[in-house]
């Protein structure tokens, strides 16, 4: 395939779509190569826009990936606002802006759009928060209206509470999980996220899904809970995950059931690959197919592809990493801590406000989670990415 | 080749730690620290490594 490969299209202008492109340069590609872009905006990082943007601490530009005259130089064909409609597999084409753009290699980098409740398409004051748009539309409401409720206490509401009450916006958080991120962190850390959160002023309404949104005249005027509250606001964040957004892959015979799944060298198909939050592929030293939406995963997973692209033949096996910013606080996590019966505090202490736990099951270390504690928790990800034994002196 | 990092930008993920620990530090806060601000090319392939791993962007490359 090496041989055969000339021209390159890209799927997606994120982290994942943008550094591929880099990294294929990088790696000596240097045929056509195609980054085709949902936005209008050049290609651009997300973890800023529920906090440093949101913020208002950063401007827009700073947000730029690659420096505008950055693609030229790498004779990158950037097309904003032309998103990939179809493709066709047996053909290697795609279709954007009513033509039939040829390819050798595919990378399907186009992420993820935000779930949203059902029967609020439409409704003003109810916002998500996943580009650059969202978030600059979002920003000026809830500073207008000073009062926001945020549904869904995943690693998104969550930030995007702690980034408010900087703005000195009052914010309710509603989640049926009794605490933040319970899901993702466990009980212990999620407990200590509940605590930060009530000291710093946000009104949690916790153990409680909702019900449904009311509004008046096509604004939405409160959220109403499952336990029959109503919280008056003209201002919703709706942060209640994502789902792959793959819809223009419909009837292309791709493995689409959730994201685009790959082999464990994140090939879909031939001349096919994905890469970011949208690529579900085989882990090898996991055993199974695993799709993750974390910053870092799509820079390594788009290193990765390039060098399959270009004949490497290496599977893709990262040990994830993903971190959280919420107030002073900076949560940084390896490996996978979901699934997992055992939990102890290795380094530090959670009274200390500064501390490194481990996870496991199966004997086995399986992630590690650092508060505070950048340093100390570089030294458990070996511990981590050997999977190693869990640690008999320490407690259960 | 001589490295600039944005401090303020760096959220303390430590790739660059792994992918050149003679080159990167962190400080208590994870916040990278440069060991050598000018390596030689020897370390040029891992320095460029840390700089597209970063997730945040933070590294800067001069003179490559």
């Amino acid at each position: 395939m090496t041989a055969a490969l000339r021209r390159v299209v890209i799927a997606g202008a994120g982290a994942a779509g943008l550094t591929a492109a880099e990294s294929l340069r990088a790696d000596g590609f240097d045929g056509e190569l195609t980054l085709l872009g949902a936005e209008p905006h050049r290609p651009y990082d997300r973890p800023p826009l529920s906090k440093q943007l949101l913020a208002g601490a950063w401007a827009p530009d700073r947000l730029e990936l690659l420096a505008g005259h950055r693609y030229d130089e790498l004779g990158i064909d950037w097309r904003p606002s032309s998103a990939a409609t179809s493709v066709s597999v047996p053909d290697r084409t795609v279709r954007v802006a009513g033509a039939d753009l040829p390819y050798d290699a595919l990378l399907v980098a186009t992420g993820v759009r935000p779930r949203t409740l059902p029967g609020t398409a439409g409704l003003a004051g109810v916002h998500v928060l996943r580009t650059l748009d969202d978030t600059v539309a979002f920003q000026a409401a809830a500073r207008s209206t000073g009062r926001v409720v945020v549904v869904g206490a995943g690693f998104l509401g969550a930030e995007t509470a702690a980034t408010l009450r900087g703005l000195d916006v009052a914010v309710t958080l509603v989640d049926p999980a009794p605490a933040p991120l319970l899901r993702q962190v466990g009980p212990v850390v999620a407990g200590l996220l509940a605590r930060l959160h009530a000291e710093h002023g946000v009104d949690l309404r916790l153990g409680t899904g909702v019900a449904g949104l009311t509004s008046d005249d096509g604004r939405v005027t409160g959220v109403r809970l499952a336990d029959g509250t109503i919280v008056p606001t003209t201002c919703v964040l709706v942060a209640i995950g994502s789902v792959p957004a793959t819809d223009w892959l419909a009837g292309s015979g791709l493995d689409l059931a959730d994201g685009v799944g790959c082999d464990a060298r994140c090939r879909a198909a031939p001349g096919v690959f994905a890469a970011g939050d949208v690529a579900r592929w085989f882990h090898r030293g996991r055993g199974e197919s695993v799709r993750i939406e974390h910053r870092t995963n799509a820079t390594e997973q788009a290193m990765a592809v390039s060098r399959a692209m270009l004949g490497a033949d290496d599977p893709y096996q990262p040990v994830p990493y993903v971190w959280s910013d919420q107030y002073d606080v900076k949560l940084q996590v390896y490996g996978r801590l979901t699934g997992t019966d055992r939990f102890t505090v290795v380094s530090g202490s959670p009274d200390d406000g500064r501390f490194v736990a481990l996870y496991g099951s199966d004997g086995r270390v399986t992630g590690a989670l650092g508060w505070r504690s950048a340093r100390e928790l570089l030294r458990a990800r070996a511990m981590v990415a050997e999977a190693a034994p869990w640690p008999d002196a320490a407690p259960a | 080749m001589m490295i600039e990092v944005e401090i303020d930008q760096c959220v303390g993920g430590g790739q660059c730690v792994m992918a050149a620990p003679d080159v990167f530090d962190q400080d208590d806060d994870g916040l990278v620290v440069v060991l050598d601000e000018n390596p030689g090319p020897d370390r040029a392939d891992d320095v460029a490594l840390a700089a597209r791993l970063c997730p945040a962007r933070a590294i800067r490359l001069a003179g490559t």
